[in-house]
């Protein structure tokens, strides 16, 4: 059952709101963040951010607990190649990001729920785009529920 | 009178037993300190004897494997209720172990891959295990084969843990003398070193000051050099991200580590740190390359997570739909 946290229509189902997790980092995306704020660019309002310092500061440890605490998404943002304030944690993100992408998709991840982009400082309006592009590829993706370690049914009796 | 202590095994490959055997003469001194009241892989005592003694009155249980079927839980907290400490002994009852990636797949699909679809499965009548079963007018029950598997601490509470696949016979033997003279450490601890496997490791000396791999090689496919850091030959060593206490085995073996000791203290979840460590080594900074460099690692979960995927924040693969449980 998708999480009823959305508005209510008169006669509709509630609109799944995702939440999504998004780690930025201090020196570009978050600032982009910033900009967007005080440009007063509007963009949806289901990203819950975490600034760090660096994006290379993003442990997958933050990743997988993020989705294990409900989490319906996640993005990290970072500085450009070459831009990076400590020279080279973007690519270490860039590296980490591509293998644990693929470990997610084993663990049943969808792809669109996992996303590392760079944005600069200046780049307000793309910072827009990207959170509402993704808020609704996870929109139409539904809530993400981790396996459970549920205890089993009782199996039916066979012959 | 000698403390009472008990061997169980649950989903497990017998290995851990071995440990034990490996003892070799050390066994002896075991014997003769303590009363060996369970342990069905050497000694005939039952269920039922288990339940006639008294709460309490095992010293210490050592229980290996993880848990799979209602037989297995159902043993765990009996034993729970029996000693007065349980130990989970091995990396599957500390952390899922190799069974534990059977949570990769649902119930049904290995099923299926077991009882028909293997290439040597021959079975024409499709005939799966029933929990109940009628024969002859007589009725049988087989223990419940669950969804998940799940470690020991997830069914009962543990007192320590003894990491390995499997245990060395040193660390069992340290434990034993630990709890023999009652110098115990905090209740939750690991009963190993903690540090990570590079800080004792034997070619520690050769591993570079910064690493770069540009090609992930597997084992058979390269002349492993015996005096050299394995990870600085493009061999995926986890020895970085696990904890030590293993006497190094594989290394010496001139096999690079898997990760069976599992985490340090300082560590939340195995598979994505290791992850995390291996990544970041990639010699690269060019997206394409990174992603060329790293298809070389076919099977992340299973090579981060083969030793912990039942401990980890996301237990195993996800169900689809939202009613699947």
């Amino acid at each position: 059952m998708p999480e009823a946290s959305g508005p209510v229509g008169q006669d509709q189902a509630p609109v799944f709101e995702p939440k999504i997790v998004a780690f930025f980092c201090n020196w570009c995306t978050y600032l982009a963040a910033d900009l967007a704020g005080t440009s007063r660019l509007r963009y949806a309002p289901n990203i819950r951010v975490v600034r760090v310092m660096c994006s290379g500061r993003v442990d997958p440890q933050f990743v997988l607990e993020a989705f294990a605490q409900g989490a319906d998404g996640v993005l990290i943002g970072g500085c450009h190649p070459n831009d990076c304030h400590y020279q080279e944690g973007n690519y270490k993100a860039l590296r980490r990001y591509h293998l644990l992408r693929r470990m997610l998709e084993q663990m049943g991840v969808e792809p669109e729920r996992f996303r590392l982009e760079w944005i600069s400082a200046s780049e307000g309006e793309r910072l827009r785009h990207v959170v509402n592009e993704m808020v609704e590829q996870v929109r139409a993706l539904g809530p993400f529920r981790k396996c459970e370690q549920t205890e089993p049914v009782e199996e039916a009796a066979v012959r | 009178m000698k403390p009472k202590v008990a061997f169980y095994w649950c989903a497990s490959c017998g290995g851990c037993e071995e440990a034990v055997v490996d003892l070799a003469e050390k066994v002896l001194d075991v014997v003769a300190a303590v009363d060996i009241v369970f342990w069905p892989v050497a000694m005939d005592f039952k269920r039922a004897d288990v339940e006639a003694m008294p709460d309490g009155s095992i010293a210490a249980a050592f229980i290996n494997g993880a848990i799979r079927t209602s037989e297995q839980e159902e043993m765990a907290k009996l034993l729970r209720r029996k000693a007065q400490l349980v130990i989970a002994f091995g990396a599957c009852a500390q952390t899922g172990g190799v069974p534990g990636l059977a949570n990769l797949y649902d119930r049904e699909s290995l099923l299926k891959a077991v009882y028909s679809e293997s290439p040597s499965t021959v079975n024409p009548e499709g005939t799966l295990p029933a929990q109940h079963y009628g024969t002859n007018g007589e009725a049988l029950e087989l223990p419940a084969f669950w969804e998940r598997v799940r470690t020991l601490g997830q069914v009962i509470p543990v007192d320590y843990s003894i990491p390995g696949c499997p245990p060395t016979p040193k660390l069992l033997a340290d434990a034993v003398a630990a709890l023999l003279t009652g110098r115990l450490p905090e209740p939750g601890t690991v009963l190993a070193p903690d540090k990570a496997l590079c800080e004792e490791c034997p070619r520690r000396e050769t591993k570079p000051e910064k690493l770069a791999i540009r090609q992930f090689r597997r084992p058979h496919e390269v002349l492993i050099e015996t005096d050299k850091c394995l990870l600085a030959q493009g061999l995926l060593c986890l020895g970085p991200a696990t904890r030590a206490g293993c006497e190094a085995r594989c290394i010496e073996g001139n096999m690079p580590c898997t990760g069976c000791f599992g985490a340090t203290s300082r560590v939340r979840d195995f598979g994505a740190k290791a992850l995390s460590s291996i990544a970041s080594l990639t010699g690269s900074n060019d997206e394409a390359e990174i992603i060329q460099i790293l298809e070389n690692i076919p099977d992340p979960a299973g090579t981060f997570y083969r030793y912990s995927l039942p401990a980890a924040p996301l237990p195993g693969k996800r169900l689809n739909g939202a009613s699947a449980r």
